[in-house]
Order: C-alpha cells, then sequence, then structure tokens
C-alpha cells in the first residue's frame, strides 16, 4: 500500500498499533528513534516513528527500560519498607506516592489517622504536587526552547524542597507516611515558612504566565497542537490534569471520599475545553495555584492533637483486598493491596500508575503530526518514567 | 584604481602594500576573534545567567572569565573525528567556508573616519553578500556528516538563512536611501549631520527609520540562529541540527563563528542605524588629542555594538522558539511586506522633504 | 474619573507586542535582582536539623538484638557481636550475661536514608545527622566502622521544637 492518502494510511497504521500488529508499509518514509536517550524524552522512554517527510504516520512508544520490579519487591518486603520504596516511582512527587498505599493498609487494618495527621497528609501532598508541577512548567519551556523558565522553577521549587525537608528529612524522598498516621510532627516555625513559601510560588506561576502564556510564540507552538478530544481520552484511561484539559471534570480529591483533609477547604477543580497542548499547560498552572491556596487554608486550620493513631509496633495487617487511588500530580494513581494476614509485607500488590495509561494514547496521538510538535505533545503530556515502567 | 606601492596606511603606519595587508589582516582577526569572545563572556555567560537567577561560571580565573580560554583548550585537545561514510573534504571545508564569511564582514565596518581595512564604495552591499556566504558552508556541512538528523538541520537552517536574508537587506535599503549612499562610512557621516526637524547632531537613524531597525534586529536573530529562530539548532528536538557531528576544533570553528558573526552584524546594525563611530563632539576642536578622538569613538562603536548585541541576546533568553513553518511564514508573509513598505514610506518622505 | 477604556481592536492587537513585553520585562528584572546562587564550597547554606545526612551510633545503648539489619530494606548493616559474662550487680547474685558489639558497619554506598534503622532501635542507638558532606574516592570508604559512626554522634543536633498544637514526643527506652 503506498502513502498517497495520509489519513487512510494513519487509520490502518492506528488499528495496527492498537491491536499490536507489526505492519509493514511501503513507504519512502524514515524510521526515527527517540530515545532511550533523549532531552525530550523525561527518561529512558523509547518511541519509534516513522516518518514521510516531516509527518508522523506510525508512533510506538517502548517503555520498559527503566522497570525496577515494584510489585515483586511489594511482595518481598515489609509494610515500612515498601513505603520508603514507593517514595522512588514518581520521584518528583515525592509524599504522593505514599499516600494511597498506606490509606489501603489503614482500611484493612480499619484505623483511621487522627485529624491533625489527615491535614498534613494533605498538606504535604499539595506541597508534593507544587513540587512536581512546578517543575513541568519549566520544562515545557525548555523543550520549546525557552531557556530561562526552568531556572526560576528550580529556584522557587527550593523553597518547597527545604520545607519537605524540615519537618521530615528528605527533600526528594520523605518516607513520612506511617500507618496511623505520620512519623513526626512539624517543626517550629513551619506554617509560617510555609506560607512564606506558597506567596513565592504564587510569583513563580506570575512570572510563568507572563513568560509563556502570554507570550505569542508559545500560543502558536501549543495551541491546537495534540488535541484529544473528551471521549477519546476517557477510553486510553487518560487521568489527571491531562484529562481535565480535554473537558473531563474529575479529580479524586474532590470525588472520592478518602480521609484526607481536601473537603475541609475550599478550592476549585480547574478544566479547560480545548483539550490541546496549550490547555493541559494552562491547567497545571491553574492547579499549582490553587494548590497554594488548598496548603495556606489548611495552615491556618490545623487541629491540634496526636500525629499517629494507637497501632501495635509489629504490624499485622488482616486477611483481605482493597484499591485506594488518589489524585496525584501526574493523574490518578492506585495501590491494590492483597493482604493474606501473615506479618510483615503486603501478599500482592499492584501499583496502578497514570503515566502508563497517560502514553497509551501516544500511538493514536502522534498521527499526522509534523516533527517538531512531536516534541511539543510529548512535553505537554507529562509523564514520568519511574511511573511508567516502576 | 591601483594605488603606488608605498602609498598604503593603516592605524597610520605607513608601508608597502603586504606590510599594511599583514596588519589589517592581524587586526580583523583579532577584533573578530576578541569580538566573539567578550560576547561569549558577557552575555552568554553572564548575561544569560543572571537572567536564569544565577551566577554564571565563578571558578576558572576572577568570576569566570578564564573560562573561555578553557574552553578553548578543552576543543582544541579534543580528539578529529570523522564519521565513517563522511566526504572527507567538504566535511572539513564546511566550517572553513562559514567562518571565512564572517571574517570578511569586518573588512568593511569603521571605527574612525581612517580606521577601517577597506573604505569600499559598496561597503554595505558587499558586507550582506558575503555574510550570506556561510549558507553554503552549512548546507556543506549538514550534507557531509552522512547522517539523516545533519541533513535535516541542514536544510532547516539554509532555508531559515534565505529566508531571512530579504528582509535584512530590504531593511538596509531604507538606511541606503535616507543616507544617499552604500558606503557605511559615509553613512555614518550623513547620520553626523543629519537633523531632526531642524535639530541635529545627534546621528541616529533609528529615529527616522525605527521600522528598518526592527525588521534588521529580527532578520538579524535569525540570520544567526538564536531564538526564536534557532530551530536548525533546537537541542531537544529530535534533529539536533547540522553540528551534529563536528566535534573539537572544527565545532570551535562553527561556534566562534556564530559569535563572530553576531559581532559582525551588530556592528552593522550599530553603524547603519546608531551613528557607528560619530558622537556628538566630534566635531569639536580636540587640538593635541586628536588620537584619544579617534579611541573615544571606536569606545563609542563599541558601546553601540553591545547595545545592539544585548537586544538580541535579551530577546534570545525570553522567548521560546518558533516551528520552522511559522518562521518561514514570518519572514514571507509579515516582514518582507513591511520592509517593502519601509522603503515606499522612506522613498515618499525623502522627495517631499527634499522638495 | 475612571480611564476611558480602549476600543477593543485596539487592545487586541496590543495583546502580541504586550505579551512580549511583559516576558522581556520580567528577565530583564530578573537579571538587576541578582542571582541567587550560594557558591559552594566556598560559602555553605544551613542545613536543616531532620535532614538525613548520616547515621550516627551511640555504642553504650546498643544491645545486639539486631533489628536494625533485620529491616534494613538493602540489608547495608553488618552486625557482629558476642555474648560476655560480667560480674553480679551485688553480692551473692549470678553472673549476668552480656552482649557486647563487636562490628557494626553501615555500607554508605547501598544505604538508601530511609530511617527505617534509627526508627527501629529500641534502644535509641542510632540517631540521624544532617552532616553529608562524606563522599570518598574509594568506594571501599563508603563503608563506616563503629568508631567513625561513633564519632558522627558529636553532629547529631537536638530535636527540633514542634509546632504549636502538636502532642509532645514520647521518648523512647534506654
Amino acid at each position: 500500500m503506498t502513502v498517497t492518502d495520509y489519513q487512510k494510511t494513519a487509520y490502518v497504521a492506528s488499528q495496527a498499533a492498537d491491536a499490536r500488529i507489526s505492519f509493514d508499509i511501503e513507504a519512502e518514509g524514515m524510521t526515527l528513534n527517540i530515545g532511550p536517550q533523549h532531552p525530550a524524552t523525561h527518561g529512558t522512554l523509547r518511541i519509534i516513528v516513522r516518518l514521510d517527510g516531516e509527518q508522523v504516520i506510525w508512533a510506538d512508544p517502548v517503555p520498559g527500560y527503566m522497570h525496577r520490579g515494584y510489585e515483586k519487591l511489594c511482595e518481598v518486603r515489609d509494610y515500612a519498607q515498601v513505603t520508603t520504596l514507593i517514595n522512588r516511582i514518581d520521584w518528583l512527587g515525592s509524599f504522593a506516592n505514599e499516600v494511597p498505599f498506606i490509606l489501603a493498609a489503614e482500611q484493612l487494618m480499619g484505623i483511621e489517622a487522627p485529624p491533625r495527621a489527615q491535614y498534613i497528609r494533605t498538606i504535604l501532598f499539595e506541597m508534593a504536587r507544587i513540587a512536581n508541577i512546578s517543575l513541568f512548567l519549566g520544562d515545557m519551556g525548555v523543550q520549546l526552547g525557552a531557556l530561562t523558565p526552568v531556572f526560576f522553577a528550580f529556584r522557587d521549587r527550593e523553597h518547597v524542597l527545604n520545607l519537605i525537608e524540615s519537618a521530615t528529612g528528605g527533600r526528594f524522598h520523605p518516607n513520612f507516611d506511617r500507618i496511623g498516621g505520620l512519623k513526626d510532627d512539624l517543626p517550629k516555625g513551619w506554617i509560617d515558612e510555609c506560607k512564606q513559601a506558597m506567596r513565592r510560588i504564587r510569583s513563580f506561576c506570575d512570572e510563568m504566565d507572563d513568560l509563556l502564556v502570554g507570550n505569542a510564540v508559545f500560543q502558536q507552538r501549543t495551541r491546537g497542537i495534540g488535541v484529544i478530544p473528551r471521549d477519546i481520552a476517557l477510553e486510553y484511561g487518560v487521568s489527571g490534569p491531562n484529562a481535565r484539559a480535554s473537558g473531563i471534570d474529575w479529580d479524586l480529591r474532590r470525588d472520592e471520599d478518602l480521609p484526607l483533609a481536601w473537603k475541609h477547604c475550599d478550592w476549585k477543580v480547574w478544566t479547560h475545553p480545548d483539550g490541546d497542548s496549550f490547555a493541559r499547560y494552562w491547567v497545571r498552572l491553574q492547579e499549582t495555584r490553587e494548590a497554594t491556596r488548598i496548603i495556606e487554608q489548611l495552615c491556618d486550620g490545623l487541629p491540634a492533637g496526636p500525629i499517629r493513631a494507637k497501632v501495635p509496633a509489629r504490624i499485622r495487617v488482616p486477611r483481605g483486598e482493597v484499591f485506594v487511588h488518589t489524585e496525584n500530580p501526574l493523574g490518578e494513581m492506585g495501590y491494590y493491596v492483597v493482604s493474606d494476614g501473615s506479618p510483615g509485607g503486603p501478599f500482592r500488590c499492584k501499583i496502578r500508575t497514570p503515566s502508563f495509561s497517560n502514553i497509551s494514547i501516544v500511538p493514536w496521538l502522534l498521527q499526522g503530526v509534523y516533527v517538531p510538535d512531536v516534541i511539543t505533545i510529548l512535553a505537554s503530556l507529562y509523564f514520568i518514567l519511574g511511573d511508567i515502567d516502576r | 584604481m591601483t594605488l603606488p606601492l608605498a602609498a598604503h596606511t593603516f592605524l597610520g603606519i605607513r608601508g608597502a602594500y603586504w606590510n599594511v595587508t599583514a596588519l589589517k589582516v592581524a587586526a580583523v582577526l583579532g577584533i573578530a576573534l576578541g569580538g566573539a569572545g567578550a560576547f561569549v563572556y558577557l552575555f552568554l555567560f553572564k548575561m544569560m545567567s543572571h537572567m536564569q537567577s544565577r551566577l554564571g561560571p565563578m571558578e576558572a580565573g576572577p568570576h569566570g572569565s578564564m573560562q573561555l580560554m578553557a574552553e578553548v583548550l578543552k576543543f582544541l585537545q579534543k580528539e578529529d573525528v570523522f564519521p565513517e561514510r563522511a566526504d572527507r573534504w567538504v566535511f572539513a571545508a564546511a566550517p572553513a567556508v562559514v567562518l571565512m564569511s564572517t571574517f570578511m564582514i569586518y573588512v568593511v565596518i569603521p571605527a574612525g573616519p581612517r580606521l577601517v581595512v577597506a573604505n569600499l564604495d559598496t561597503g554595505i552591499l558587499f558586507a550582506l553578500a558575503v555574510s550570506s556566504l556561510s549558507v553554503i558552508g552549512v548546507l556543506m556541512a549538514g550534507w557531509s556528516s552522512a547522517n539523516k538528523y545533519s541533513l535535516i538541520g541542514g536544510l532547516r537552517a539554509a532555508g531559515q538563512l534565505i529566508a531571512y536574508e530579504l528582509p535584512l537587506v530590504l531593511a538596509v535599503v531604507g538606511v541606503v536611501m535616507q543616507a544617499g549612499s552604500l558606503s557605511l562610512q559615509r553613512i555614518v557621516y550623513s547620520q553626523a549631520h543629519f537633523k531632526l526637524f531642524g535639530v541635529g547632531g545627534f546621528g541616529l537613524f533609528a529615529i527616522p527609520q525605527f521600522v528598518g531597525l526592527f525588521l534588521f534586529l529580527v532578520a538579524a536573530q535569525a540570520e544567526l540562529g538564536q531564538t526564536p529562530f534557532d530551530m536548525p539548532v533546537a537541542e531537544s528536538e529530535v534533529v539536533t541540527g547540522y553540528m551534529t557531528e563536528y566535534t573539537g576544533l572544527r565545532f570551535l570553528i562553527f561556534f566562534i563563528g556564530e559569535f563572530a558573526t553576531g559581532f559582525a552584524l551588530a556592528g552593522i546594525g550599530a553603524t547603519l542605524f546608531l551613528g557607528g563611530w560619530y558622537f556628538p563632539g566630534y566635531g569639536l576642536h580636540w587640538g593635541n588629542l586628536a588620537w584619544a578622538r579617534e579611541l573615544v569613538g571606536l569606545g563609542v562603536l563599541v558601546a553601540k555594538v553591545m547595545v545592539i548585541a544585548f537586544l538580541i541576546f535579551w530577546v534570545r533568553f525570553t522567548f521560546p522558539r518558533f516551528r520552522e513553518d511559522q518562521l518561514q511564514a514570518f519572514a514571507w508573509k509579515y516582514l518582507i511586506p513591511l520592509s517593502l513598505v519601509n522603503i515606499l514610506v522612506t522613498g515618499v518622505a525623502k522627495v517631499a522633504v527634499h522638495a | 474619573m475612571p480611564r476611558p477604556e480602549m476600543p477593543e481592536s485596539v487592545e487586541r492587537a496590543l495583546e502580541v507586542p504586550m505579551g512580549f513585553a511583559k516576558g522581556l520585562k520580567t528577565t530583564f528584572m530578573t537579571m538587576v535582582r541578582g542571582a541567587v546562587t550560594v557558591q559552594y564550597p566556598h560559602e555553605r547554606e544551613d542545613v536543616t536539623p531532620r535532614a538525613r545526612g548520616v547515621i550516627a551510633l551511640k555504642e553504650e545503648n546498643c544491645t545486639v538484638c539486631m533489628l536494625c539489619a533485620r529491616q534494613c530494606p538493602d540489608w547495608c548493616i553488618y552486625i557482629e557481636g558476642h555474648k560476655d559474662k560480667e560480674p553480679p550487680r551485688r553480692e551473692g547474685g549470678k553472673p549476668r550475661t552480656v552482649s557486647k558489639l563487636d562490628r557494626f558497619d553501615i555500607d554508605y554506598s547501598l544505604c538508601m536514608y530511609c530511617g527505617i534503622c534509627v526508627e527501629v532501635c529500641p534502644f535509641d542507638a542510632l540517631h540521624w545527622s544532617p552532616e553529608f558532606e562524606y563522599s570518598e574516592p574509594n568506594i571501599a570508604d563508603m563503608l563506616h566502622d563503629k568508631h567513625r559512626l561513633g564519632l558522627w554522634e558529636d553532629t547529631v543536633p537536638e530535636a527540633p521544637a514542634l509546632e504549636a498544637g502538636a502532642e509532645a514526643p514520647k521518648g523512647k527506652k534506654k
């Protein structure tokens, strides 16, 4: 079949890609390998792309270069050890990885964390969101050629990381969540520093507004590029800001009843109807601002009390299985924990990560796209390799 | 017109043709390399860093002044790598072609009434003509690398350079019409004598030719391959540009060429739009200090070059980059019509004022 | 007096250059405001007291219970001990069996700084210290032995005071 009709070829290629059939087209097209080492893919992701001139006719992401065997590791480690390991799945949204797992264990044991612990968990969760997404806001600029925003991102994110460090001891891997609550309480002066840092982050968001969102070149590069229609997003399981940028009003912080503190404050879910790369950037920018507001409200309303419920020294989770998912910075992250009642670790732990489902849309999304737009689209989808490969 | 052999002078030194020419060549090399080095240090190392809230190189030498030296030495001691299927002669010649075209631009930039390597009557035309020779060098580099990424990058770069030659030339045409001459020295003199509404003596064509200045700056940005027009050398793109296969000294030559061209184009811009070496006070009676006047003129030219370069690099560090088709559309659909309108308005105004 | 509104077409035409101008202003103001770089190693930042830099060992508290070595996810703690007989505490009593610590090594090239060992020790023998400048050119030197771990004890800070509303922390038994 010769490449005369791009639409038809792209359609057939997408069908083949969906069915995982190796499909040979007699195109004079060039096969390009993006990655696994490439500055544009955030980690070792390989995308095989077949081009016709400057347009993509077929794309296939090949994940797995960073597979570390998390689910097997979870079977042979106990709960405290698993908590420290799962910090490293989505390494930028550090604390957010621990929360669904700990909540699952708590549900199986029938324990609920005290209110103070719930509030501080939510505060740290939102800080992980800010740390993660502010890097994206700068990084998208780099992928598009603007070198400066990423330095502002690193500079202002340091304040959040220092706060996380002063509370938990670790900047990137806090290992702070425990079954029943948190490891320690906050050090003195943390709340005031936190509010200062939130003001900084908001001024950073304003700078991103000026540097990127308001820039006509950025808008020309991202508007209308990589449009994900609403129903396609739902079909492929896209979640998080990617889904909200396609107009899907779905946020687990509001829609799922979890023992965390989002219901105690007044905040907004941001969506955008367009579904293009600009919408994905814009939604994440607004979410960062919203996260600062959530944190400030929670800091003001922090209840006094113990930081951890009464939990036996030797943790023994009773028999059962439960799935807990939360709205992580990258999307919907969930842990399906199966316990067989023995002391030690979970019997089986299935980790549902957002980036794995988010990149499943890449073959569909990259058809008919120009080569420079491939980078824009991959940057706007924002996946983290640890999250895809586990 | 040939001059008698002993009548050649440069910098007040009189001598035989070959002696004076050697002196001129040394001067051009010194200014080009020194200018490129100053640009790299001031703008790429320090200005970019401060715009990004960081300090830049600080360890090599006081405030990182020796960093450039360290980088040059690093490049010099690298292995000379040829890709296996590359065309050796073309591959080796490409950086030289680019650098040669840059050095030739320095020949016509005046730094004082007598401080110019060759005071050509068609100065600006010569400068623009030789600057466009770099396109050949870029194509040679892209094609001879035997690498599909380099080829795409080379073709993109060539297309971009050719597209933005036209706004560059047409912007200059406005200045030429205003000054009434192609010679760069005469353009400086006419700025010196320029009077706006009867007030004169400040010597800037940037005021009547502000559209031309804007066009020149944008086209220079594209000619230098700086963001927002740096698609050919985009680092984070799929294709990494025509310089992919170059390492060591050859890459250094490209790098130097880029910044030397920047200095040269900024020099042209400063001469055409900001008055070159002229400063208000040049015409006063300096008496014994005539040599000081030449030095001040040189300093004034360098300062004006830095102003233009500051604008170019400021935009470079702020904006994201255009996609190739958007870049071409911008040049052909917006800049060229604007430059034609500029020429029209300049012509009409000139006739009206003189009538 | 309210400022007169600009006609919409003018506002829209000015949007692009105003967007450019705002971006240029941001970078210019950042350049003017100065850099935030801390020039390590000439200058140093203060590290928060809870930072997980290195683990220190208080040898007199250790009873060779092996809990830390067992719980470590990377198995980077190597402990060897033996039992000694000590004279009775008072006259006429039985000789006491006391565990003596022979070897306590932490391999920092494996350690992932999770803190499970510090948390799990029932006798408060391990402490976190915010020191982090112990890089070695030779990877074998990353194994800190009992003596070196004891030296880190001097750098262990006091536990910071807690935020308002927190309950007082419970102590550990010696």
